[in-house]
């Protein structure tokens, strides 16, 4: 895994920490009693659930420990812990299930 | 259940929060652990728990920067992900407006899904809870989860710095985003959002700059807030036709 520099570390921190502080105290600072248009609620309610999974994509079909090529135990392991997470709601049950296959059809296949 | 005081405001929000112990702890070990790992040091991974204060904003800056994403990349991604919490700030405000600017200033900072999950169903159960109250019972749902979250991120680090090399620690980062979608998957559109995230990102994945993060970030919300709106027009011309 490559590493980065102290710098750029430091600026994504502070970048961060003034970027999420305006999105928290925005609305309460400026907005008072308003609202928000209904288009951009409907957006921003699908942020999470598009940006999240725009990341892990390709980390598991192109997994680091194989140099990115595709990996039966990756990606089955990947979508237990999807799987465990949608089922049980339990954010430890699934990534616990998850390394355990990633564990277990390693060793299954040798 | 009126409160008498705003004292007990902020001891019930206190007790309620108990449960997210659980959560907040090893979330913020995991953390801890992931961030030693991506070499960074034990001041430095606290420093960010403190001044971020996000846990899936924080997971993904450091996924991005291990993978040498331009900054700017790495920032607006990581505040995609915490969006969120301006929609909270949003529907926070009409029980909150009223508070002096210091007190929501304050408040905005331990905004976090925990405390507004409590919050906002304490207020909608009860209208007539006035607003010193509702701040205390907010301010209560924070005061175990914010030291721990940051007490548990030192401790990761600590013991980050001592998992071998060959532990092979990888694939826990992408099983915990894992882990954090599968919950989200609520409704139809949240599907669809996910399914044309993850569709998008294989096609866009050649793009440079990790643009095509986020490319996909964007479709998976436009398809989302789409199939949100098509089941709700489908739903009324059904209840129309009736």
């Amino acid at each position: 895994m490559s590493q980065f520099d102290t710098s750029t570390l430091w600026i994504v921190i502070l970048g961060l920490a003034v970027g999420s502080f305006t999105l928290r105290f925005g609305f309460m600072a400026l907005m008072g009693n308003r609202t928000m248009p209904p288009w951009l609620m409907r957006h921003l309610r699908y942020t999470a659930v598009a940006i999240l999974p725009a990341l892990v994509t390709p980390l598991v079909v192109w997994p680091s420990a194989t140099n990115g090529v595709l990996s039966l135990p990756h990606l089955a392991a990947a979508l237990i812990a999807l799987a465990v997470g949608y089922l049980s709601k339990n954010l430890f049950a699934a990534m616990g299930t998850g390394a355990l296959a990633l564990y277990g059809i390693t060793v299954l296949i040798g | 259940m009126p409160f008498t005081t705003t004292k007990s405001a902020f001891w019930k929000g206190f007790r309620d929060s108990a449960p997210f112990i659980l959560v907040s702890g090893p979330f913020g070990l995991l953390f801890g652990v992931l961030a030693a790992e991506a070499g960074l040091i034990v001041p430095e991974a606290f420093a960010f728990s403190m001044a971020v204060f996000a846990g899936s904003a924080q997971f993904t800056a450091l996924q991005l920067m291990q993978e040498n994403a331009p900054v700017f990349i790495v920032l607006i991604s990581a505040l995609a992900v915490n969006l969120r919490v301006a929609m909270y700030s949003a529907s926070l405000t009409p029980y909150l407006g009223s508070a002096p600017l210091w007190q929501r200033a304050f408040a905005s900072y331990f905004l976090v899904d925990q405390s507004y999950a409590l919050s906002i169903a304490k207020f909608e159960a009860n209208p007539d809870m006035p607003t010193p109250q509702r701040m205390a019972y907010f301010f209560g749902t924070c005061t175990i989860v914010t030291p721990l979250w940051m007490g548990a991120t030192i401790v990761g680090a600590l013991i980050g710095t001592q998992v071998p090399e060959s532990w092979g620690l990888d694939f826990v980062l992408p099983l915990a985003f894992l882990a954090m979608i599968g919950p989200m998957l609520r409704t139809p559109a949240h599907m669809a959002a996910c399914l044309a995230a993850v569709v998008t990102a294989l096609l866009a994945a050649g793009l440079p700059y990790n643009f095509g993060l986020i490319v996909a970030g964007l479709t998976g919300m436009i398809v989302g807030a789409q199939t949100e709106l098509w089941i709700e027009q489908y739903k009324a011309q059904k209840a129309a036709v009736r």
